[in-house]
């Protein structure tokens, strides 16, 4: 069984909604990379969402776009990525890793390649931002063939017949984009997630996670109430930016706590 | 006809399709759905040929530059000028389909990416002409070296949004236009400047640009009584070059030649020639071309003297004409260009655009290897007014 499902299974049997925060591997910088992400485990994340830094990242807003800036201009590469998730399975073989990020620097490597070097490292899981199932196939048959979950979007806009398409390829969970937006944008409308969130209960039978616009506490006890979990990336991008070398560990892991409690608030 | 592209799944071969994100998805699926619908409605054939006409003021001419070809000593140089177009380039052919599009799906707002600035203009004035509200795109350093056209958009009543994230040119405007469109996608038609991105816009803005080819075949028989030997247009995204090249396709004995930025050159890798250049196939803007990037899949910063072919990937049909070897391309540079623009300038009268001096600085090295009588037809696409400060500091002037 693989470690999204074991995780989900596990919360599930305690009633809990995962927190999946999401960073930019390489920022602040490459070296912080693994001890953030063990520090995100350690205040009580249950899936680890690693952002692969793109040159033209379309779906982001102005916060991940500048780790994205910052993670290159440090030589961070989607190889380097891959490194960094077989340095973090030297400590924690429990936590499923997803990469998140645009195709093309996979395509460059390779899917059959990129896909092989996942397993090998130990990544759980692939969302590849700008590749809908329609243009998934070449992706979907690498990713499978080495076990690893191709993770999909789902959107407001998306309908009944796309959402029963999604559920025949999607792995792992689903993740619920909660507004039309880009990342870190500010209008997330709860009624509107209520409303939607059982109409793909219809056809999607894995977890269903929901981002995109989740700032605070408050509204990630909100939306777990909603979902199987929740993710949070440009609030946590945001404490990273606004840290030291030296604190950043620290700050994020605080963040992080505060999170936990708000989602496990029944 | 046996060339049909793209495939009902938005292909040219292994080239093209919808790489965008899950959100935009419906949104390119319904446009898809409503052009299909109004492709051959003929009350909306009618508006477009009508707009064309009277408001564009086509058809645009075929002028024949004797003086430039004779001191050339080769072959005959004609012009397609769709410099003389309201807007002063090929550009508006488009936006107007595009903004007839918008209307009749109920959009009251439309968003543009921009790099020299001419998708800007025209969109722009489409946006007057139909009352919409209009927000241009444009790179930081675009906005620097084409402050003209930055004010004709305002005064046509747009909004220009400087774009100040990545290279600060055409890549990064369209990054940003594709945010604004993901996030106001119910109420905001995202009118597309070239044949690429997502299906349906690299066929869309090929069928509405092709007027230009559709009007040559006529009229170089009219005035040579024979098509031309060549047909040669500047390559960015590939607009003008795709509308000029697309009637020609099955004409045989018609060479077909796109000519992309060479910039500092190709061997100096500052250049935006990913088809000279033998670039990796790759997926940026919704679709899968060839495109500048490093051996890591980031996106590389491109180079040219001309904001609108500054622009490290290429539509997705000039890749496919690429691979199938029915369309050659090659690569022209800076100072290449800049003397083919000094050239038109004195011999014929006419101020090009430093995109179109691509094309035309092509034509002007192979017309002396052929004989007199053979004929090249090159696409002027723009008007050089919009270059007047860029020209200007590369000759030391200060205006």
């Amino acid at each position: 069984m693989s470690r999204i499902q074991t995780t989900f299974d596990k919360l599930k049997q305690h009633n809990r909604r995962a927190l999946i925060p999401f960073i930019t591997a390489g920022d602040p910088s490459p070296q912080l990379t693994v001890p953030l992400m063990h520090g995100l485990v350690e205040s009580g994340a249950d899936v680890l969402e690693l952002g692969v830094p793109f040159s033209d990242p379309m779906a982001d807003g102005p916060v991940i776009q500048r780790a994205s800036e910052r993670a290159l201009k440090q030589g961070m590469s989607l190889r380097g990525v891959l490194d960094l998730v077989a340095e973090f399975r030297k400590r924690d073989n429990n936590t499923p890793v997803v990469l998140m990020g645009y195709g093309n620097p996979i395509e460059a490597m390779g899917w059959e390649n990129f896909a092989k070097r996942c397993a090998e490292v130990g990544v759980d899981g692939v969302l590849t931002v700008d590749f809908p199932p329609e243009e998934s196939h070449e992706a979907f048959e690498h990713l499978q063939a080495h076990g690893i979950d191709p993770i999909f979007l789902l959107a407001p806009t998306t309908d009944d017949a796309r959402v029963a398409r999604v559920a025949k390829l999607a792995r792992g969970y689903v993740y619920y984009v909660s507004l039309k937006g880009v990342t870190g944008s500010g209008n997330l409308d709860l009624s509107a997630i209520a409303e939607k969130i059982p109409q793909l209960r219809k056809h999607i039978k894995l977890p269903i996670g929901v981002g995109f616009g989740i700032r605070d506490a408050a509204t990630a006890q909100a939306v777990a109430k909603l979902c199987d979990g929740v993710v949070v990336g440009s609030r946590i991008v945001q404490e990273i930016e606004n840290s030291t070398e030296q604190n950043v560990v620290a700050n994020v892991a605080k963040l992080v706590k505060e999170l936990r409690v708000a989602i496990d608030q029944k | 006809m046996t060339y049909n592209y793209p495939d009902s799944t938005g292909h040219f071969g292994q080239f093209g399709g919808i790489y965008m994100a899950e959100t935009l998805i419906p949104a390119v699926e319904e446009l898809r759905t409503q052009y299909l619908r109004y492709q051959n409605d003929p009350e909306f054939k009618a508006e477009f040929a009508y707009e064309l006409k009277h408001y564009v003021g086509r058809p645009s001419p075929i002028y024949h530059a004797k003086r430039l070809s004779e001191s050339l000593g080769g072959a005959q140089i004609y012009l397609k000028r769709e410099d003389l177009n309201h807007t002063g380039a090929h550009k508006i052919n488009n936006a107007i389909g595009q903004a007839l599009l918008a209307k009749r799906m109920g959009k009251k707002r439309v968003i543009a990416e921009t790099g020299a600035g001419m998708h800007g203009v025209a969109t722009a004035t489409v946006a007057a002409r139909f009352g919409m509200e209009c927000v241009v795109y444009m790179g930081a350093e675009d906005i620097q070296r084409q402050a003209p056209n930055v004010f004709r958009m305002k005064l046509l009543g747009a909004t220009v949004v400087p774009v100040t994230s990545g290279s600060k040119t055409l890549k990064d405007a369209c990054n940003e236009a594709i945010r604004d469109w993901v996030t106001n996608v119910e109420s905001t038609f995202y009118i597309f400047g070239t044949a690429a991105g997502p299906h349906p816009y690299p066929m869309m803005v090929r069928d509405f640009q092709c007027v230009i080819g559709n009007e040559a075949k006529v009229q170089m028989p009219e005035m040579i009584g024979r098509q031309p030997d060549a047909v040669i247009a500047c390559v960015g995204g590939g607009s003008n070059a795709i509308g000029l090249f697309y009637p020609y396709i099955e004409e045989k004995s018609v060479q077909i030649i796109g000519v992309e930025a060479g910039g500092h050159g190709i061997s100096s890798g500052q250049h935006a020639a990913p088809l000279t250049a033998n670039a990796k196939v790759g997926v940026l803007h919704g679709n899968k071309v060839y495109l500048m990037q490093d051996e890591n899949g980031q996106i590389i910063e491109t180079h040219s003297i001309s904001a609108g072919l500054d622009y490290p990937g290429v539509g997705p049909e000039h890749c496919l004409l690429k691979d199938q070897g029915r369309a050659q391309y090659v690569a022209i540079n800076d100072d290449e260009a800049l003397a083919a623009f000094d050239a038109l300038c004195r011999f014929e009268g006419i101020i090009p655009a430093l995109e179109s001096s691509h094309a035309l600085a092509h034509a002007m090295k192979i017309a002396p290897t052929m004989a007199k009588d053979k004929v090249l037809l090159v696409n002027l696409s723009g008007r050089g007014d919009k270059d007047m400060n860029t020209v200007a500091k590369l000759k030391g002037i200060t205006l």
